[in-house]
């Protein structure tokens, strides 16, 4: 059993991480996660990355060990859905008081255990570290451990509290906790050549729902998915899977790659997201399966299925195409990652604003990504009336973001659709794009738009905070104009940097004291980058700036 | 009387309690200008951001330490300064208000003196105010965390005053318990402004969360009251607290700067408006407006109406002490039968709850009971959702959170007029019930001794 630090250690080692391949070996041991910046952070902690990732086993009885907060402030907040059992949506919690802080807390969570199993008798039971038992030292492997030999029953720790690290390294330790105690203590009643597991698909608002009949129908069997509408069996026995597919988020490359390692179960990474990637993901399942010794004839299948559903989904969306016309969509995420939910938007009809990509050429699919990516980062750091600006600007008829732009957006009176995990609606496959196009088109032409920007009866127009606003940063951008140190100033406070809000002025100065020529100067002086790392882009246009009057002077 | 016992369990199933910081920073939310900072793990942060936002639909400040594991051990001056300083210059708060988590707490952190150390280190900070609370989550609820917040900011903001100084006699000193929602806060207000009196709410989370649209967009909260409104908070006639939570508060208030107070426990119902009325008109020294004495009748009438209804109806509620005290004892009054109660944390009102015995316990718990007493009306917050799916009984959603139903801000339940509409409510909830799932047959009333065998005539 290895330590919490050497497993933290491990997973920021992830050869199937991308981003982490670039990296040197310090940077690596470092990890990625970002520092975080006190009184300027947001998002989860390490329990809520690893809750949010077994949660929805619905089977399986989830006890948090710690106080009330992290538990009865969050519990049954996700929209997961299950078809059989209802076990996950219930809470289980120490609820640890001051005597626990005291005496240790291993006792209260070994009877708290026994409890669980003898009112609801799961399966299994997953067992949540958190901050203030493991500051305390209470030791909840050797608690699960006791009472999975005195209850004959799996008790697994998930050894992730809050303050290792945010959200995404508690995926990844949630992944080590099943890797570790689950995956391959079971064995299945029979095995086919057709079965699959789905690694990182939660099946929020029952979304998996709308490409399971495909499957179904194709018959591919999921032996288990990790984790949406999961049982605790499946995935005990996943190991027998003869494919997986790696849903796109990067939660959980870590499962999927060692369960290639240790059981040689081939991975692709896909996404149902959007027309285009939802065939291609189905083809490579395909090929996955037969290269593993399914018939060849799934092929054939697979491309009728494909070809039948994509037929029906354009015809559906061509719909929208007049309802579409001349319409702008201003699309900030970080949420869909997926390339073909804009080729779909734009098939459409839509105008996506803030990019001039139209072909789907590979640099252009990259360039879109980052650009939103970007982006994506941007919002969260804007003030509202820049936010407004900005959708003003681009003459943006709807914006589809993620849930902390909302209001913003919203109280501009400006039509707004959820794409986050927070919504309320599937969006998968091809049935979920014209679901979407159709949340748009409702959004679009809600009639209550008209009536909210006009102005109150006693209001002239010119009283209304979206025109206040406009006039303010109009004023502030004639001032800047009329003085140029003015002008100069504005222009270097300008950010860069996000993560470690590092401004253009900075960077040019380390640039012009130190001759950077190449991003990683710029990173290793002035910590632009050291984040998220979106920003390369934007550095590199700066350092192109630059360097091009010095490049011309030379010749 | 009831007699009040807590839960043996090791192990709380569907809690019904929330955290004491979270309850702090909530408190915070009320003060304009204001930017909560929980000092603790990001999470502590987040978790109760996601429950303010899905409550109140609203975009809501709340800010973290992100106290790393490391940084814990250690000790987090160093994150709280940097918060500070952070949030000053990226936000311009007028105040922030700081509330400990159990993490830092369990180290130990003495925030008081780090934010000694910090003022001095940082004279820029001067005027701002720093108001800390400590708040451990492994202790009390999210009531108590909300009670000591109040109490500390009477403590740090408001000026002091001399006992015999001259106060302006229309000036009301509000502190509104948090089981109060924004809309309950303007109805009182209306009610104050009518008797010609100038309240003041401490906090006032209808300022901020009452889902206007703002005309200034700040990172701060969009309303609430100021700083410069408290600090003159001691030259008001009257404090009116409201909850038995705020008894606290109250008396800070009254030792810092001698305005006498007077504590409602309860503004729904009959009896408790009557009172209310009474003394608003004896303060302000008006007759109780015409407008009141109808909306009186108008409640008299309402309960006429809906007592058929909730009338013998075995209640099971789930609620903080002060939200638990008030609708219980209303629909006490009202003929229900109190029959299943599990409350959060202790008070003094519980043992007056009218009902045998007050569990301080989880949904769980609740459940249990309200199946076992065979209960027909289930109210509590937002969590009861599965239990009440299970019970198939009437459920009417109290209390914070409410995040599956829109509204939950302007849901009313004081004055004449919030009773009233509450009594509709639930009458309506009964009916609706009634309608959809007892209705009669033919075998409603067959008795089962011989099971449902019906012999059939002879033919002679």
């Amino acid at each position: 059993m290895s330590s919490l630090s050497a497993t933290i250690q491990d997973v920021f080692n992830e050869p199937g991480c991308g981003k982490n391949a670039n990296k040197t070996e310090a940077e690596r041991k470092k990890g990625c996660t970002k520092q975080l910046q006190p009184g300027g952070a947001a998002g989860g902690c390490a329990f809520d990355g690893a809750k949010i990732a077994l949660q929805p086993f619905t089977d399986v009885a989830h006890l948090v060990h710690g106080p009330i907060a992290c538990e009865g402030n969050s519990w049954d907040n996700r929209g997961s859905a299950s078809s059989g059992s209802d076990l996950w949506r219930r809470s289980f919690t120490t609820d640890m008081n001051e005597t626990d802080i005291v005496f240790g807390g291993e006792k209260r969570l070994y009877k708290a255990i026994k409890e669980v199993i003898e009112k609801y008798d799961p399966p299994a039971i997953f067992v949540y570290q958190t901050c203030v038992p493991a500051m305390i030292g209470d030791d909840i492997n050797a608690v699960c451990k006791a009472a999975a030999t005195k209850f004959g029953k799996p008790v697994i720790p998930v050894n992730s509290p809050g303050f290792v690290g945010p959200k995404n390294l508690g995926n990844k330790l949630a992944g080590e906790a099943l890797l570790e105690h689950v995956i391959g203590t079971e064995e299945p009643d029979y095995t086919t050549p057709y079965d699959i597991n789905i690694i990182g698909e939660y099946n929020l608002s029952g979304e998996f729902w709308q490409i399971k009949p495909l499957l179904d129908e194709l018959g591919i069997r999921i032996l288990s998915c990790i984790s949406g509408d999961g049982k605790y069996r499946e995935l005990a026995y996943s190991h027998r899977a003869k494919a997986a597919m790696m849903v796109c988020s990067k939660a959980m490359i870590n499962v999927a790659r060692k369960m290639e390692e240790r059981y040689g179960i081939p991975y692709f990474e896909g996404s149902f997201y959007g027309i285009q990637d939802s065939s291609d993901s189905l083809r490579e399942i395909a090929r996955l399966l037969i290269e593993r010794g399914a018939k060849a004839e799934l092929m054939d299948r697979t491309e009728a299925v494909i070809a039948r559903e994509e037929a029906k989904a354009w015809a559906a969306i061509e719909r929208f195409k007049p309802r579409f016309k001349d319409k702008k969509v201003l699309l900030i995420t970080g949420g869909v990652k997926s390339w073909s939910v804009v080729a779909a938007l734009q098939e459409a009809g839509l105008e996506i604003v803030g990019t001039s990509v139209k072909k789907s050429t590979k640099e252009d699919k990259e360039r879109i990504k980052e650009l939103m990516g970007q982006d994506a980062h941007m919002i969260e750091d804007m003030t509202p009336r820049e936010m407004y600006k900005m959708l003003k600007d681009a003459r943006a008829d709807i914006m589809l973001s993620g849930g902390k732009s909302q209001f913003v957006a919203l109280k501009a009176a400006m039509p707004w659709l959820d794409i986050n995990q927070e919504r309320c609606h599937g969006y998968m496959g091809y049935i979920g794009m014209v679901k979407l196009m159709e949340e748009i088109e409702k959004a679009l032409y809600n009639p209550m738009w008209a009536q909210l920007r006009k102005p109150a009866p006693w209001d002239d127009g010119g009283e209304t905070w979206q025109a206040k606003a406009m006039a303010q940063m109009d004023a502030q951008a004639a001032e800047i104009a009329a003085d140029p140190s003015l002008a100069e100033t504005t222009r270097r406070a300008k950010k860069i940097c996000f993560c470690k809000t590092v401004d253009l002025g900075s960077i040019e100065d380390a640039i012009t004291a130190h001759g950077l020529t190449t991003v990683d100067g710029v990173k290793e002086h002035t910590n632009a980058s050291g984040g998220c790392g979106a920003c390369k882009g934007r550095l590199e246009d700066i350092l192109a700036a630059r360097l091009a009057p010095l490049l011309q002077a030379a010749e | 009387m009831a007699i009040v016992t807590t839960s043996k369990k090791a192990c709380s199933v569907n809690p019904l309690k929330m955290s004491q910081p979270i309850g702090g920073s909530f408190a915070f939310m009320g003060l304009r200008g204001a930017m909560p900072l929980l000092h603790g793990s990001q999470g502590c942060t987040s978790f109760g951001l996601t429950l303010f936002v899905r409550h109140f639909k609203e975009a809501v400040p709340m800010q973290t330490t992100a106290m790393s594991e490391v940084a814990t051990v250690l000790g987090g001056y160093e994150n709280v300064e940097q918060a500070i300083l952070n949030i000053h210059n990226r936000t311009k708060p007028e105040i922030i208000g700081i509330n400990s988590t159990g993490v830092t707490e369990t180290k130990g952190d003495d925030v008081e003196g780090f934010i000694r150390l910090i003022r001095q280190r940082h004279p820029q900070l001067e005027k701002l105010p720093l108001v800390y609370v400590s708040t451990p989550d492994f202790k009390d609820a999210f009531q108590d965390g909300w009670e000591k917040t109040v109490a500390r900011m009477v403590e740090v903001l408001v000026d002091p005053v001399d006992a015999g100084a001259v106060r302006d006699p229309a000036r009301i000193n509000i502190l509104p318990g948090c089981h109060l929602t924004p809309g309950d806060l303007d109805e009182l207000r209306t009610i104050l402004e009518d008797f010609g009196l100038k309240p003041s709410f401490l906090p006032d989370l209808a300022g901020s969360l009452d889902g206007h649209i703002p005309d200034e967009f700040t990172p701060t909260t969009i309303g609430g009251i100021g700083v410069d409104e408290i600090a003159t908070m001691g030259q008001s006639a009257w404090t009116i607290a409201v909850g038995a939570q705020m008894k606290r508060a109250a008396e800070a208030m009254q030792a810092r700067t001698g305005v006498p107070f007077r504590l409602f426990e309860r503004l729904c119902g009959l009896i408790p408006n009557d009172e209310f009325m009474a003394f608003l008109s004896e303060i302000s020294g008006r007759p109780v407006p015409a407008k009141y004495r109808r909306q009186r009748g108008q409640l008299a009438d309402a309960m006429l109406d809906a007592h058929f209804h909730i009338g013998g109806r075995k209640l099971a509620i789930g609620a903080e002490p002060d939200l638990l005290f008030d609708f219980s004892s209303m629909l006490h009054e009202m003929g229900a039968e109190v029959e299943a109660v599990v409350t959060t944390t202790a008070s003094p009102v519980l043992e007056r709850v009218k009902t045998q015995e007050v569990l301080i316990g989880d949904l769980e718990d609740l459940e249990e009971r309200a199946k076992a007493r065979d209960c027909d009306l289930l109210i509590t917050h937002s969590h009861g959702r599965q239990a009440a799916s299970r019970l198939k009984i009437p459920f009417y959603r109290a209390g914070f959170p409410m995040f599956d139903r829109l509204g939950a801000g302007h849901q009313m339940s004081v004055g004449y007029r919030g009773t009233r509409d509450l009594i509709f409510d639930l009458a309506n909830l009964v009916i609706a019930d009634r309608e959809a799932n007892h209705q009669p047959t033919p075998d409603t009333w067959r008795t089962t001794d011989s099971g449902l065998q019906v012999v059939p005539p002879q033919l002679h």
